[in-house]
């Protein structure tokens, strides 16, 4: 009898414990979209935004004010392309928007498919730094040498901390490896 | 025992079965389990033993001498997961699995099929893991924590290495389960859990963090297998993903890891040292509590591995001062070590000596973990050979002699037989000096600037170098008078008593020696 009792107890726990197992394989899963959250809200790792060109429109241009804004353009180690920004730097008003480009040329004989990630520095600065339109929203194909001219539209919310009046934008192109 | 208590077992229960391969395949016995597990890990102790050799042999001098830098950075990866996942946990289960039963008068483990799966898994998880060192490519070499993307750019012998250490962990929470089921419903009567020795409570712990972070692990290793296979793009920045995630999702695991590493030392020095001082654990309670405070306390400390990837000051200071905060749980367990020891009437037997040199030098490594903590200080110690020397004084003076206290304290209700006292002390002092040399001039090398994981360097480290080479050949042949010892115990020698040690208190000490195959199976009063 007390053998019996003793066994369902075991049972119980045990598939509690195996809850709590599977409940864990899970969160570690659950951290990539808490992780993504995150950096969104802090700005870690200078994932820039994405604003609307109407939200854009309704940001009120600080007139008393210039930013420098630079640009740098690196390939990962994987990828066929020659990359740079148009121009080194920028002065730009907070609160207005403005269009840059950078330039791409795919030194193989065959289609790539590339991908740029960007970046900002410094990071307090990468939350106030928004796109209304970018190369790297989706993946750019390439015809075997073909080159391309590549917009970003962008606004540096006026909202930018006074101690920053200097920041960089920086994309690496990566070979995404798609046909 | 008497012949009559003997038949009257058999009643009920078979004893070991005869057939040698049967009885060691087949069984569900706790102690035979046990056996199988502390043998298990003392072979992979010498795998991963031997892996160290080659790293200090190529450090001996400074150039490249006997292997090539890939081979080099396939040991040091190797070695740390064949000692952690290979020679140290499972090394703790076994010793779970042999006392923790006979320490709270139950009859075995609560699921003892399980048992002996959750065993039978890891000889086949470590010949895997092992084998992809004769496969294409090599095997890992991109450190024991898997970096994104380093990890991702070896041979096809990664998908074994995931797959390896998906058994390893498999085995590791089916052990925590039954564990935790054991220490819950199989005490005897009267046994709470504020009378519980303290190996059984540190166990116990120990198995709550093991359920909750292993699986984190697998997860983990599964993102690196579909990263690298299945095209997604967890960790691969090109895809969105961010190589920095895994280190945080990586050590969120490897932090409470480490605790799993050294909480069951806690127990077994909290068993061993009120034994040979002859009084009772000083604090009992405090010390159950500051167990799972530091348990508790390893979940939010992790990024104090990461201090160098560019976090905001306010997430290093919160995990420099959290980090800082577990000494202080571990300050009341060491000054309730020391308190025990306070005016009792000490002798120092072997499993004493390696207790009180886990004491002292386990404190070592849990100074320089302080230094590391600070993260000011830690960016210039980041991935040199401080941080090695660190961690090798928590995990082999720490957690390993605290192994082979353990050992020499129950060998004698395993086996019956005292072990050779004069033996155990010369293994104490040649162990205990040449892992010094093996490891103290790391700090100084690590200091100077000295990376980790590199198979060259600088002249300028040449001697110390030297010296931790000379130290590790020294510590590694000092094992095998371990191994001698063990075997000579086993084959005879002096009968113990069912006591064995003159102020041992617990219920393993009231059954024969050596222990008889079913224990307690009326459960004893507990007064």
């Amino acid at each position: 009898m007390e053998i019996l009792e003793r066994k369902s107890r075991t049972l119980q726990v045990s598939i509690k414990l195996v809850f709590v197992v599977v409940g864990m394989f899970g969160f570690g899963y659950l951290m990539v979209p808490i992780y993504n959250i995150l950096c969104d809200i802090t700005g870690l790792n200078g994932k820039t935004g994405i604003i609307s060109t109407v939200q854009a429109g309704e940001l009120v241009i600080d007139e008393d004010r210039w930013v420098n804004v630079e640009f740098t353009g690196t390939v990962n180690v994987s990828g066929p392309w020659d990359f740079k920004p148009g121009q080194d730097s920028i002065k730009v008003r907070p609160g207005k928007q403005y269009k840059i480009s950078y330039t791409a040329k795919n030194l193989a004989d065959r289609e790539v498919v590339g991908q740029a990630v960007p970046s900002v520095a410094p990071r307090v600065a990468s939350k106030y730094f928004s796109k209304t339109e970018c190369f790297c929203f989706t993946s750019q194909v390439f015809e075997a040498n073909e080159e391309k001219d590549m917009p970003v539209v962008f606004v540096v919310d006026p909202a930018l901390p006074k101690s920053v009046d200097s920041l960089v934008l920086s994309y690496t192109f990566f070979d995404t490896g798609e046909k | 025992m008497s012949a009559a208590a003997d038949s009257h077992h058999d009643d009920h229960h078979h004893g070991p079965e005869k057939n040698f391969v049967k009885r060691w395949l087949y069984t569900t016995n706790h102690k035979d389990l046990g056996t199988l597990y502390l043998w298990f890990a003392f072979a992979m102790f010498f795998v991963g033993g031997l892996m160290a050799l080659v790293i200090r042999a190529e450090l001996f001098s400074p150039g490249l001498q006997f292997v090539d830098p890939q081979f080099f950075n396939s040991m040091t990866t190797m070695h740390a997961i064949v000692m952690i996942f290979g020679g140290v946990m499972p090394a703790f289960v076994g010793l779970a699995n042999w006392m923790i039963p006979m320490m709270i008068g139950g009859p075995d483990m609560a699921l003892p099929r399980l048992n002996n799966w959750s065993f039978w898994i890891m000889p086949f998880a470590l010949a895997i893991f092992l084998s992809t060192l004769l496969m294409d490519g090599g095997g890992p070499a991109s450190g024991w924590t898997l970096y994104a993307p380093l990890s991702l750019q070896g041979g096809d012998s990664f998908a074994f290495v995931i797959v390896s250490i998906h058994f390893m962990g498999i085995s590791s929470v089916m052990g925590s389960i039954n564990i935790i089921a054991t220490i819950l419903n199989m005490r005897a009567p009267g046994m709470t859990l504020m009378k519980m020795p303290l190996f059984v409570w540190t166990w116990l712990i120990t198995a709550f963090l093991l359920i909750a972070v292993i699986p984190v692990f697998a997860g983990a290793v599964t993102m690196l297998l579909t990263d690298r296979y299945f095209g997604t793009s967890f960790f691969s920045a090109a895809g969105g993903g961010d190589p920095v995630m895994y280190q945080h999702i990586f050590w969120f695991f490897g932090h409470p890891e480490v605790y799993i590493l050294i909480l069951p030392a806690f127990g077994i020095v909290s068993q061993i040292i009120p034994t040979f001082a002859r009084k009772p654990l000083f604090g009992y309670s405090s010390m159950v509590y500051a167990t799972g405070s530091i348990a508790f306390l390893s979940f939010i400390v992790w990024a104090h591995h990461m201090f160098t990837v560019g976090m905001p000051l306010a997430g290093e200071l919160f995990f420099m001062f959290a980090t800082m905060m577990i000494a202080v749980p571990t300050g009341v367990k060491v000054f309730n070590w020391i308190a025990t020891m306070w005016r009792g009437s000490m002798t120092f037997e072997t499993p004493m000596l390696f207790a009180l040199g886990f004491v002292v030098m386990f404190t070592f490594g849990g100074f320089s973990g302080l230094m590391l903590a600070m993260t000011p200080a830690d960016i210039q110690y980041h991935d040199t050979y401080f941080v090695v020397a660190h961690f090798h004084y928590v995990l082999v003076p720490g957690a390993i002699f605290s192994i082979i206290a353990a050992c020499y304290y129950w060998l004698p209700k395993w086996t019956g037989n005292m072990y050779d006292e004069r033996l155990g002390k010369i293994h104490f002092w040649s162990s205990t000096f040449f892992v010094n040399l093996l490891f103290f001039p790391m700090h100084f090398v690590g200091l100077a600037g000295m990376p980790r994981r590199i198979p060259d360097y600088n002249l300028q480290f040449a001697d110390m170098n030297m010296w931790a080479s000379i130290g590790a050949f020294g510590f590694g042949g000092s094992q095998l008078l371990l191994l001698y010892i063990v075997i000579k115990c086993i084959k005879g020698g002096e009968k113990a008593t069912d006591q064995v040690w003159e102020g041992a208190e617990g219920l393993e000490w009231t059954v024969a020696s050596p222990a008889p195959y079913h224990t307690f199976e009326t459960p004893p009063e507990i007064k």
